[in-house]
């Protein structure tokens, strides 16, 4: 599977939609469904990474800069992160 | 030399699984289908088929087990009847779906409860949908070719689905007939040894049968009904090559005196060779009355059947099943369906009969032809009609 699987055609499937590509669950957007996003607030983020260990799906990791942000293509909006958070550095916002 | 041999048809088809020289059998017994796993364990134990027979607690584990046998490429055989294709049913779509061409004999029976062990279409009907190709076979012959045609058709690459063979419980499996028995050489010939594409293997990894989200499971569906419809081609070559090595032609629809034939019953499995009998009678009489035999189930044979009945007015359907609340047998119902987008087409009258195990003489088939034939002039009060129930 060289697309992700939202654009595959039927034709493009192998012999009964057989997985030739080891690992390819991660091209699969888990995040579409989001009702709110988390918004990362840098000027109060003390750089923890509790919001890391708290979040169920794993999906926020640190930049380049060592600020933690939510990967938007796996993160479900559960707010967790938000919740857990000491400095308050993470404000949920509605998706449009 | 091709021997012809008094054999019970049960004991035949083990013979055409040695044949065919399988690698993996995985079956539990239930009656009427033990003659043939019996039959097979002994050729595995005495030496005379090289295979693993693995003895399971369940149908489910049976099926299962012939999952991962064909997924590895071997060449895989079970049997089954009844209860016990019940219990394999949502093993059967996993079999299709994933491309793994099993083959499988069904001693078709009757559904409890009440407990029957005998022959009806019950449990076919219920499966009707899990995406398996399924054949019936109307006498001890056409079990034996089917069982190695449907080798050849289900490891075609074009094709790569599983097949069931039905054979009618007891009616069949249990009779002994004269059946022509191939020699390996020839059948080597026809049934080239088995080579799966993609196979498991720890060289080549692959996931099977994995997770389809929302974003793709539609798509998946689709290959799967194309592939299915697109197989009829492949078993219309395999017959007709079957039909030009060894001199028996097998075709989806078969008619029977149909010639100028204004009233067609169309029966499946081994009833079909007793309302010819009928038909004959009734011929003789002068009656304009012919009979269809349908041996392709699935992929559903349209434009045969189409052709088949495009110049009569009444077409009579026999259910060895019946949909509760519904509109009577399966088998009419699908008839009706695919008949009734044509301009001229027959009016279909259904009747279900032959239920757990009851047979249907000949001269009961000349009653319901009669009795089609009076529905088609004065109609009836019900959507179909019961064959020989006590009222």
């Amino acid at each position: 599977m060289t697309k992700p699987g939202g654009e595959l055609t039927w034709k493009d499937l192998e012999i009964g939609a057989v997985m030739t590509e080891p690992g390819n669950a991660s091209q699969y957007q888990t995040g579409d469904w989001r009702t709110q996003r988390p918004v990362h607030e840098h000027s109060r983020c003390i750089k923890c990474g509790l919001c890391a260990i708290f979040c169920p799906e794993g999906c926020i990791e640190p930049n380049e800069e060592g600020f933690f942000e939510a990967n938007l293509f796996y993160c479900k909006g559960c707010g967790i992160c938000a919740r857990e958070c000491w400095t308050k550095a993470i404000t949920m916002v509605e998706e449009e | 030399m091709t021997q012809r041999v008094g054999i019970e048809v049960s004991r035949s088809i083990a013979i055409a699984v040695k044949l065919a020289n399988v690698d993996v059998v995985s079956a539990y017994p239930i009656t009427p289908q033990t003659h043939i796993v019996e039959d097979i364990s002994e050729l595995v134990a005495n030496g005379e088929l090289d295979a693993s027979y693995i003895p399971v607690e369940s149908e489910h584990s049976a099926m299962s087990a012939c999952l991962g046998a064909s997924a590895v490429g071997a060449r895989t055989f079970t049997a089954t009847a009844g209860q016990g294709l019940e219990l394999m049913h949502e093993v059967l779509y996993v079999a299709s779906f994933m491309r793994l061409p099993i083959v499988m004999a069904v001693a078709d029976r009757a559904l409890s409860a009440p407990i029957s062990i005998w022959g009806d279409h019950s449990d076919v009907m219920a499966v009707r949908d899990t995406g398996w190709i399924q054949i019936f076979a109307a006498n001890g012959q056409e079990t034996f070719d089917n069982v190695l045609c449907a080798f050849r058709i289900a490891e075609d690459r074009r094709v790569l689905l599983p097949v069931m063979i039905h054979l009618d419980g007891f009616q069949l499996t249990h009779v002994i007939e004269p059946i022509y028995i191939l020699e390996s050489s020839e059948v080597d010939k026809f049934l080239p040894p088995h080579e799966y594409p993609l196979p498991l293997d720890p060289d080549r990894p692959i996931t099977m049968g994995g997770l389809a989200p929302p974003n793709i499971y539609t798509e998946t569906k689709k290959a799967q009904q194309v592939n299915l419809t697109a197989a009829k081609e492949v078993i219309l070559q395999a017959w007709k090559e079957f039909g030009d090595i060894f001199g028996r032609y097998y075709s989806p629809v078969e008619s029977y005196r149909c010639e100028g034939a204004k009233v067609i019953l169309l029966a499946m499995g081994s009833f079909s060779e007793t309302a010819m009998s009928a038909v004959d009678s009734m011929r003789e009489e002068g009656k304009e009355v012919g009979l269809i035999k349908l041996c392709l189930w699935r992929p559903f044979p349209f434009a045969e059947l189409r052709q088949a009945v495009k110049d009569a007015d009444t077409l009579l359907v026999l259910d060895r099943a019946l949909s509760f609340g519904g509109p009577g047998g399966p088998v009419a119902s699908e008839i009706r369906s695919a008949l009734y987008g044509l301009d001229k087409r027959p009016k279909v009258i259904g009747f279900v009969g032959g239920l757990g195990g009851r047979v249907i003489s000949p001269s009961g088939f000349r009653e319901i032809i009669n009795r089609g034939i009076e529905i088609s002039q004065a109609g009836s009060e019900q959507e179909f009609e019961m064959f020989g129930v006590r009222e």
